[in-house]
Parts: C-alpha cells; sequence; structure tokens
C-alpha cells in the first residue's frame, strides 16, 4: 500500500511551540512523524533583554495565555536566585493561590476540549462552564480573567483581601459536586474507555528519554513534580498527594489531570483559609551581577527560566523553556503505530492547545486536499459512535 | 545517594575535564567544564545519576559564547548546571542529541538562533525562524541588527 | 455585493486564525462559545474551514511564518469577507512591537473592519464587538 503524506497544522499558542505535523501514514495506520514548529515564535528572550526586569514580567506572562501565572512565576523565582533571597510568607501564600487557581482551570480546560475532539460536546460544555467560575475566582482576586500581572520580583503586586475570601471559597466548593459527576462520567465512561485504553501509550523509558514533564510523564508511572522535589511557594506547608499513574496511555494522562484537580482545590481552599499577614513585596532596588534559575510546576509540567543580569537595570540574558517544549517531541513515540482517527486525541493528550488540533488538514502527496480538521474530528466521532454501538447502543 | 557524595564522585571522576566548580548555593552548583568533554560528562549525568535534562541556555559574550547545560538530580534537589565556553567566530561543539532524544530541539533552536554549530546532530533543520530568514543571521547574538528592511515599528493602526 | 453582505449579517459564520497569539484571545474566543456567553444566539457559528467563513477573527501578532499562511488564506475565503482584529496584538503589536519576528501590523497586511482591543478583551467585549460589526456593516447597506 502506498504511503500518504499528512500535513497538519500550523498555528500552536505556546511561546514556542506552533508546530506543523507531517504525518505519513499507510492506508489508516500513522508510520512516521515529522514536526516543523515557528509560527508563534515572537523573539520573547530578545524582547525581555530590551525591558528592565520588572517589566519583563509583564512579557513573560503573554507567552501562553494559559500558562500566563507559571512564567512570571519561574521568572521571578529566577531573578531571587540572582541574590538568592526568601519573599515573605504571604506573597508566597498568594502566589501559590493564584499559580493552583490557573492549575485548575488549565486542567477543566484540556478536559473540556478532550471531550470534544472525541465527540464528547457535553463534556466540553460541563468542563468549560465550570472553568467560567474559576475565572471568576481569579477575577476578583487579580482583577482579571487571564493574565494576572500579579507577580513581580520580591513578591506580588496586589493583596487579597480578606472580605474577598469567602466569596472565593463558596465559588470554588461550588464547583465540586460537578466535578464529581463529571469525574464519574468521565472516568466510568465504557466507551470512553474503549477510545482511549491502550492509545498512545508512551512507556516509562520514553519518558525518561525525551525527558517529558508534568501530567504527561506522570501517568507513565515518573513521580516527578517540582512542587514536590524542589519545594517552592506554600507548597510544603500542607499535605497534598502526586497523582501518578503507570500506563501511560491517553486515559491514564485523563486520569492524571483530573485527580489533580481535586488536589489543587485542597491546595487552594487551605491557601485561603490560612493566609498569614504580613508585607507582600520587598522592594527589590538593584540587581546584582550573577545568574538565576527559577523552575516550578506548570499545569503542563516543568516551567524553567534562566536570568543572567550584568549588574543593570536589564537582564543580559533570558531563557525560557516551557514545558510543552520537552513534551512535544514524545509524539515520535507515542504516535506512531496508531491510527489516524487515534491521532487527534494523542496530539490533544499532551496538553498542548486547541489551535493546532483545530487546524488539522490531510492531503495526499501532491497536496490535494482529502480530509480537514472538521473531518477528522469527524472521523474521531464515528468510532466513538462505531464502539458504543458495538457495545450495544450504551 | 546524598549531595556531598554525588559531587565527591563526579569531581574524582572527571577531574581532568572540570576546570572549576562553583557552590552556589544548597540546590544549585556551576560546573565549568572542557567543551570536548560535554558527551561524556552529559552522558554519564543522565544514564548514570539519572539526572532529569531541563535545558541548555546559550549567551553570547563577546569574545565568547557560553553554554550552560542544566540538569536536575530530583531525589536531593540538586541543580548542576555544567558550563562550556566556545569561540565566538567558530562555535563548533559535539552534539548530545545523537545519543539523547530530549537534548534534539534545543540543540536545533540554540543553533538557529545564535550560530553555533553542533557536530553530527542527527536532524540540523531549523526549527523556529521562518524559511524566509537570511542564513546566518543570530537575532540573539548581541551584535544582531534589524536585517529586514519592510519591517515597521510604527504602532499601525 | 450588498445582497450578499445582508445575507451574511444573518447568520455570520466566523473562522478563527490566530497568528502568533499568546493563546488568551484564542481561548477567550471560543468561550464566547460555551454556556454562559453562547454567541450562537446571534446565529454565529466557528467553522472549521476558511471556506465556510464570512468573518475571519485574527489574534495575535503577525510573526514571520503565520504571515504567509494568513495571506494564503485570506486569498481563500469567500468574498465578501470582514476581518475582525482581536486583542492589542492584532491592533497594533502591543509588547511586541520590536520584535524581530513580528515585522509588520495586521493592518498593513490585509484590511480590518473592526478592532477588539484588550489583553485579552473579555468574551463580553468580544460579543459587543460582533454586534457592533453586524450593525456598521448593517447601517452602509
Ligand atoms: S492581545 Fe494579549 S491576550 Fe491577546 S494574544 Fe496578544 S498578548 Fe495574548
Amino acid at each position: 500500500m502506498g504511503k500518504t503524506i499528512i500535513p497538519i497544522g500550523p498555528y500552536h499558542p505556546l511561546q514556542e511551540e506552533p508546530e506543523f505535523f507531517t504525518l505519513t501514514v499507510e492506508g489508516e495506520t500513522v508510520v512516521d512523524i515529522d514536526v516543523r514548529i515557528g509560527y508563534n515564535h515572537r523573539g520573547i528572550e530578545k524582547l525581555s533583554e530590551m525591558k528592565t526586569f520588572e517589566n519583563s514580567t509583564f512579557v513573560v506572562e503573554r507567552i501562553c495565555g494559559i500558562c500566563s501565572t507559571s512564567h512570571p512565576f519561574a521568572y521571578t523565582r529566577a531573578v531571587e536566585d540572582i541574590f538568592p533571597m526568601e519573599v515573605s510568607m504571604r506573597s508566597k501564600y498568594i502566589r501559590t493561590i493564584i499559580a493552583e487557581g490557573e492549575r485548575l482551570h488549565s486542567h477543566l480546560l484540556w478536559l473540556g476540549l478532550a471531550g470534544h475532539f472525541l465527540g464528547y460536546n457535553t463534556v466540553y460544555m460541563w468542563a468549560w462552564k465550570l472553568r467560567e467560575e474559576i475565572l471568576d475566582v481569579m477575577e476578583i482576586l487579580s482583577g482579571n480573567r487571564n493574565n494576572y500581572a500579579m507577580f513581580k520580583p520580591g513578591g506580588v503586586r496586589r493583596d487579597i483581601r480578606s472580605e474577598d475570601i469567602p466569596i472565593c471559597i463558596s465559588k470554588i466548593d461550588s464547583i465540586v459536586p460537578t466535578l464529581v459527576m463529571l469525574k464519574k462520567a468521565v472516568l466510568d465512561d465504557p466507551v470512553l474507555h474503549a477510545r482511549l485504553k491502550g492509545v498512545g501509550i508512551m512507556s516509562y523509558q520514553d519518558a525518561i528519554d525525551f525527558s517529558a514533564l508534568g501530567p504527561t510523564s506522570r501517568a507513565s508511572g515518573v513521580a516527578r513534580d517540582v512542587r514536590k522535589d524542589s519545594p517552592y511557594g506554600a507548597y510544603q506547608e500542607m499535605e497534598w498527594d502526586m497523582i501518578v499513574t503507570k500506563n501511560g496511555d491517553v486515559f491514564d494522562k485523563a486520569v492524571v489531570r483530573i485527580l489533580e484537580m481535586f488536589e489543587t482545590i485542597k491546595i487552594l481552599k487551605y491557601c485561603l483559609n490560612n493566609l498569614p499577614d504580613g508585607e507582600i513585596d520587598a522592594k527589590i532596588k538593584d540587581v546584582p551581577p550573577g545568574e538565576g534559575i527559577g523552575h516550578i510546576e506548570a499545569p503542563r509540567g516543568e516551567t524553567f527560566h534562566y536570568v543572567k543580569s550584568d549588574g543593570t537595570n536589564r537582564p543580559m540574558r533570558h531563557k525560557v523553556r516551557a514545558p510543552t517544549f520537552m513534551n512535544f517531541p514524545t509524539y515520535k513515540a507515542t504516535v506512531k503505530g496508531q491510527t489516524i482517527s487515534d491521532a487527534t486525541i494523542i496530539l490533544a493528550a499532551i496538553d498542548p492547545c486547541y489551535c493546532c488540533t483545530e487546524r488539522i488538514a490531510v492531503k495526499d502527496d501532491k497536496g490535494r486536499m482529502l480530509y480537514n480538521g472538521q473531518d477528522l474530528i469527524r472521523l474521531s466521532r464515528e468510532k466513538t459512535e462505531k464502539i458504543r454501538q458495538r457495545m450495544g447502543g450504551k | 545517594m546524598i549531595r556531598q557524595e554525588l559531587l565527591l564522585d563526579f569531581t574524582s571522576r572527571f577531574h581532568a575535564d572540570i576546570l572549576d566548580l562553583e557552590d552556589k548555593s544548597n540546590t544549585r552548583v556551576y560546573v565549568n567544564i572542557t567543551p570536548e568533554s560535554i558527551v561524556r560528562i552529559g552522558n554519564y549525568l543522565f544514564r548514570n545519576v539519572g539526572a532529569r535534562f531541563n535545558i541548555a541556555t546559550a549567551t553570547d559574550m563577546p569574545p565568547k559564547i557560553e553554554i550552560l547545560y542544566h540538569f536536575i538530580v530530583e531525589d536531593i534537589n540538586l541543580l548542576i548546571s555544567l558550563r562550556v565556553f566556545l569561540d565566538r567566530e567558530k562555535p563548533e561543539i559535539e552534539s548530545l542529541a545523537k545519543e539523547i532524544e530530549a537534548f534534539n530541539w534545543i540543540e536545533r533552536e540554540m543553533s538557529e538562533l545564535l550560530g553555533i554549530t553542533f557536530i553530527g546532530h542527527p536532524d540540523p533543520r531549523r526549527l523556529l525562524l521562518s524559511d524566509n530568514w537570511p542564513e546566518g543571521v543570530c537575532p540573539l547574538r548581541q551584535d544582531y541588527e534589524e536585517w529586514d528592511i519592510t519591517a515597521d515599528r510604527t504602532r499601525g493602526v | 455585493m450588498s445582497l450578499k453582505l445582508k445575507a451574511l449579517l444573518k447568520s455570520p459564520w466566523v473562522f478563527h486564525l490566530s497568528t502568533g497569539s499568546c493563546n488568551n484571545c484564542d481561548i477567550e474566543t471560543l468561550d464566547c462559545l460555551t454556556p454562559r456567553f453562547d454567541i450562537e444566539r446571534f446565529g454565529m457559528l466557528l467553522v472549521g474551514s476558511i471556506k465556510h467563513a464570512d468573518v475571519l477573527l485574527v489574534s495575535g501578532s503577525c510573526n514571520r511564518m503565520s504571515v504567509e499562511r494568513m495571506k494564503e488564506l485570506f486569498e481563500q475565503v469567500p468574498k465578501p469577507c470582514l476581518v475582525v482584529a482581536i486583542g492589542t496584538c492584532a491592533g497594533s503589536r502591543g509588547i511586541f512591537k520590536d520584535s524581530y519576528n513580528c515585522p509588520v501590523p495586521l493592518d498593513k497586511i490585509i484590511p480590518v473592519d473592526v478592532y477588539i482591543p484588550g489583553c485579552p478583551p473579555k468574551p463580553e467585549a468580544i460579543i459587543a464587538g460582533a454586534v457592533k460589526l453586524i450593525e456598521k456593516v448593517g447601517s452602509t447597506l
């Protein structure tokens, strides 16, 4: 059977990870995959060298909309590592609250989109409806739905008012029953089991070799989480569990994310209830020459920032490594040997953003359009439907 | 393995290649090594010590180019950064991507943004910049100047 | 032409194009579809193929690689087509003005009908922008 080349893409919205895939398929089976990224490269590292240390937080915030906390968090930690210095307990708690709120809405976003790609639009609508509540909480705390601008080297920019805390807690509590229902609906659904189990498996060794991060690697049994391994913020103050599963397929990646949301709610509520008093800003004046590294656990894995200062008020070098930069190449291990209709969900399983998968186009080697993104989603849905019927129309 | 043991073992094993070791803090160690030894040391850290590769960062510091390879040993929370200095006119270093997948993308990125050649890289294509970007122009070099005469730096609208 | 435009306004189908955005604008656009905002009330539908689109929602600061794609896509849209620039990035490139990879602002590349400022604009603002677009075009008929 002749080989067919399928270009997928481009567009992916994290800083360095927009991509253009080329899948080589034989019949229905994917035999090779190649990636071309760069559709989103905006030269943030260079831009950051033109800004002052404080202004750079705003630039890194705009690397990725959904990770708009993790990048400033890692960046401020990198700047603080130059001295090195510790920030006050209150600002640590506030940082943790914002970071966990982001994790919660980011995982909900992923869950919704994964549902969408599988043809479960109900899951999509439910998850995004829940996400709105979290965005409301974030709006109360920071003043904006995304791009919170809460971080600055040495502390946080805005305090949390004590009268806002009960509202936030009640909002967070209000989503728990629905989240439990959603968890049951997703994890006990026989069709989803048939659809996701054993699909796109990444083995433990692959996870190590690719240095995969975050939920993507924790689903393969790699028990690594920056929040546990090199504690920062307020994470060592309370009890919470790291979720690790061992199968490495798409289903396990979903399980990890769903269970992690409950841990996140635990952390969030603890922090809101036990917010200590104190200063929120250490008022850094000058940054001495030197270099610093900050790494934190973003929703998708470890975000890594490296800042070098030469004693002026601008960073001399600022390196940003977003988690997807390491997670992306794992496609090479997971997509091969799978069918095209599963490719969408495997591509979505490491939680890139939806833009890429929206714009999938399948062409034959002469460049004629065979399928576009809609068709692939349709194929994916048809498969779900077939499985459903085989199982007796559940 | 505790921190002290690991560092002792590391320094005695590679003492010929290590130029300088800076123990910055509890969790950070910067090791200055010779460029020729990077593959051996990188492989040792990744395979034998079980460190995770974080990322590599290259900086243009005329007259040298500096590359830092960051490895983290998670069990003891220690970030080891291997530092190598390359000649700015002809920056070349052995590629680690031949053996470890995780180095693949970052080496491609460094080679196009800073013009470093990675000898023996399995897939040395462009990664980030567009295809019409001129060969040999490296945006992260200190002396980068705008080459595109059509570029418009006004606000538009 | 005007008949086509009139028909278009009843139910504008939108195609969403990101040209090197930070993703927030894209997510807020998608948010408009979800139960709380539900932009489908106005007959708007997000379509997956540019060939079906009447309105192009562009976000992002037009980087070198995606600009080529955008020009191609703009050729393929059935005309008349309206272009909405979502977010500060698409409007003026905002913080990315001096980036080496974002050379030209969006409105110097393709004609833009409506700008929705904000970083990111709230879904309410996007809906208001869409309504204004319909009013503006409707009044010229
Ligand atoms: S306008 Fe702001 S939110 Fe929108 S893409 Fe640009 S940086 Fe992101």
